[in-house]
């Protein structure tokens, strides 16, 4: 007992102070890309071209990334010339509907908050079930990680509760492989109304890497309405984090 | 064994596709029975269309006391006599094959889908075929008064990926545990016929999200192999840091959640916590935790500055420190070794029938690790001892573990310390037409093995993935026999294996 005892004490407090204070990112980290189509070559469409799953679209000399199949590889910023998309730290990205995911460099209209009545009632207590429908357990790996002392979901009243039947929503991760469809359909059939749907990571909004492959579906969407998309391959927990307190109403 | 001519290869090597040797279907099995009773494993199995009513089949042999890979192929059209009943670990293999080709292992005892999808066959006359529900088949049963059944997945109780696990009881005993997958099943192996193109990486580096590294490295190393390309020592030395880095965080988060599992809080706190930091070590160097765009054909992503690796050292040697501190809470602490010790044995021989390999594998005395046996890339240069433990228990798999935690830690303190000069990144060539190679690599889970082959066009006319986890879910079954229910999680854990790896 005493060894665990002043293991603790080395170990220290870890808890990150989001989101009153200003979260420290990595340098190197991708985040919402700056798109500038001033800056960009008449006639190019290297960046287009060189993107893996097709979220780059040039119409009218203007670009814009649809942030929902990003994969946030840069490919597009190494191949451009022109510095008209270059990745930056930010790491704010959840929206509500896939409209305001694709960025054509204007403000980003972040998640609102759910309405009055859903507020009222998740707002101070969230559970939900994760389901993973043909990820590749990055998400769910950052996803997890939001429960550990690190993040601390709990003192938001969020929480990953065991069986759909005891959710008020389900967090689904992956492309929604065709062998985990009636397995989804079923989970969110459980979870008893009223019930939200957080698509996260970029396989659960288009299909991500996978789509348009014959055994996915191209995100959860397809199958089950869904309240907020949270982008990233993977998203980085706080983009998770964000995501969740801003569709709660604690962050404005 | 029989005079074969096998082609012995090295860990990625390129040969003509034509020098794989073609033999009759009977020297083939023979060959393949008398070499793994001899102490080879099979690193890989599997079948590519030769002609419209033909398969040819490849087996690929890991020799791990002379390091040598042995290939040899035989042409089949709708059946063969199936080696299992003498050489358990084709089992899953042989079903794979069946289930890609219609290509029946004739005498097979445990014939059934893997990954429940439609088969690639065309030109055999197929009547159009039912979509394929996934664990719609027949389970092994125990039958009797007593006896129950528990049926659990493909959706769990944690943030987990999804499974179908069967188990016959009595009363809290297991008598057996089936294990069916394929809900993760993507069609990852089919989108890369035709390739590289410019999704090929973002397939390897999703096979297992966890493992982008290790399945990253071993495409590289297999498509610099392929096009005959060098990579230069310094982009070695930061894969070997990628790689190892990456071993680091899931280790320590095992650690962490085999304390979870039997409600020791401390460690699983603890854990969860310094996994974060290995991550973000991952990410100080190229921005995203799971090493998404450091492992590239031809070198690595992002270089390391003087200021980058001081950084990392300071990280490495306090995350050293807190990892000891917590992992040694769980050896002092008698209810932890209660629950750790003799649950979920497997033992060596078990392991060797099946073909285990990585963490698994060395719990249980047998002492086989590619970075040792099949070194490529940096691996040739620093060596890292093999780790391994002799109980074969949950404790066994934890404590190689934390074994390797501290080995890998030393082996990137090395590295930061001498990194070599030069380019980290150089353009490689495309591959040569009517190539044949294997790569392998260990990942933090185990063994690695990658087979491409290239058409007479240069690209990919079929690519063979094994995840180390395909050859240890059996063992994860064999671990659970006469064990309480209840200690299912805690097994589980302590083989830690991958759904999506598995599926791919």
């Amino acid at each position: 007992m005493i060894k665990a005892l002043l293991a603790r004490l080395q170990q220290k407090h870890r808890t990150v102070s989001f989101p009153k204070g200003t979260p420290v990112l990595p340098e190197r980290f991708r985040g919402r890309p700056i798109v500038d189509s001033a800056k960009c070559a008449a006639g190019c469409k290297l960046c287009v071209d060189s993107c893996p799953t097709g979220a780059i679209k040039k119409e009218n000399n203007a670009l814009s990334i649809d942030l929902g199949r990003c994969l946030f590889c840069a490919q597009c910023q190494e191949c451009c010339s022109c510095g008209a998309i270059r990745f930056s730290g930010e790491y704010r990205l959840a929206a509500r509907t896939k409209r305001d995911l694709i960025f054509s460099g204007q403000e980003m209209k972040l998640a609102e908050a759910l309405d009055k009545r859903m507020k009222k009632l998740f707002g101070r207590s969230l559970k939900l079930r994760q389901v993973s429908a043909g990820g590749c357990n990055a998400c769910e790996t950052d996803t997890n990680v939001l429960t550990t002392v690190v993040y601390d979901l709990g003192r938001f009243g969020i929480q990953f509760v065991a069986s759909p039947r005891h959710a008020d929503g389900l967090l689904i991760t992956g492309p929604v492989t065709e062998n985990m469809k009636l397995a989804l359909e079923k989970t969110y059939d459980a979870v008893p109304d009223p019930k939200i749907t957080i698509a996260v990571g970029a396989c659960a909004i288009s299909g991500g890497p996978y789509v348009d492959l014959p055994q996915v579906n191209n995100g959860a969407d397809k199958i089950i309405p869904v309240d907020l998309y949270i982008p990233g391959c993977p998203p980085h927990p706080l983009t998770i984090l964000d995501g969740l307190l801003r569709l709660l109403g604690r962050i404005k | 064994m029989p005079a074969s001519n096998a082609i012995s290869l090295y860990n990625c090597q390129a040969v003509d596709a034509g020098k794989i040797p073609v033999v009759g279907i009977n020297e083939f099995i023979n060959f393949v029975i008398e070499a793994v009773k001899s102490g080879k494993r099979i690193a890989s199995f599997f079948a590519v269309q030769s002609s419209s009513y033909q398969v040819r089949l490849f087996a690929v042999l890991a020799d791990d006391n002379a390091g040598n890979i042995l290939v040899l192929s035989s042409n089949v059209s709708d059946k063969y006599p199936s080696l299992t009943p003498d050489c358990p670990q084709a089992h899953l293999f042989e079903r794979e094959i069946a289930e890609q080709w219609n290509v029946m292992p004739q005498g097979h005892p445990w014939l059934k889908p893997v990954r429940f999808h439609n088969s690639y066959s065309t030109g055999k006359g197929n009547k159009k075929e039912e979509p394929v529900i996934p664990s719609v088949m027949d389970f092994f049963k125990v039958e009797g008064e007593e006896i129950h059944e528990v049926a659990v997945g493909p959706v769990h109780a944690g943030i987990i990926e999804p499974g179908h696990f069967r188990f016959q009881c009595f009363g809290e005993n297991v008598l057996n545990l089936e294990i069916s997958l394929g809900y993760q099943h993507r069609g990852i192996e089919r989108a890369l016929i035709g390739g590289p193109d410019k999704r090929t990486l973002h397939y390897m580096q999703t096979l297992a999200g966890d493992t982008t590294i290790g399945h990253t490295t071993a495409y590289c190393q297999l498509m610099e192999s392929l096009s005959g390309s060098n990579v230069s020592p310094r982009a070695q030395s930061l894969r070997g840091i990628a790689l190892e880095l990456e071993r680091l965080a899931n280790h320590t988060g095992d650690l962490g959640a085999l304390a979870g599992d039997i409600g020791y809080l401390p460690t699983s706190s603890f854990c969860g916590r310094i996994r974060g930091d290995f991550l973000n070590m991952t990410a100080l160097i190229c921005g995203n935790r799971f090493g998404r765009g450091q492992v590239i054909p031809g070198g690595v992503g992002f270089d390391i500055n003087k200021q980058h690796s001081d950084t990392l050292a300071g990280k490495l040697a306090r995350a050293l420190r807190d990892v000891n501190v917590a992992a040694d809470l769980l050896w002092n602490t008698s209810s932890v070794l209660a629950r750790f010790e003799e649950t979920g044995v497997v033992q060596p021989e078990i392991c060797k029938e099946l073909g285990m390999v990585g963490v698994p594998a060395r719990a249980s005395g047998v002492e086989i690790d590619c970075r040792f046996n099949f070194p490529a890339g940096i691996y040739r240069f620093a060596q890292i001892p093999i780790s391994s433990w002799h109980t074969g228990d949950v404790f066994a798999r934890a404590y190689v573990r934390w074994l390797e935690i501290q080995r890998s830690i030393d082996f990137i303190l090395d590295q930061v310390k001498m990194l070599p000069e030069g380019q980290i990144r150089t353009d490689i060539k495309p591959p040569s037409p009517g190539k044949f190679c294997v790569s392998l690599v260990e990942g933090w889970r185990g063994e690695i093995c990658h087979v491409g082959l290239t058409g007479t066009d240069g690209r990919l006319s079929h690519y063979k993935i094994v995840d180390p986890s395909f050859h240890n879910w059996t063992g994860l079954a064999m671990a659970l026999r006469n064990q309480q229910i209840s200690d299912f999680p805690l097994c589980n854990k302590s083989f830690n294996l991958s759904y999506c790896g598995h599926d791919l």
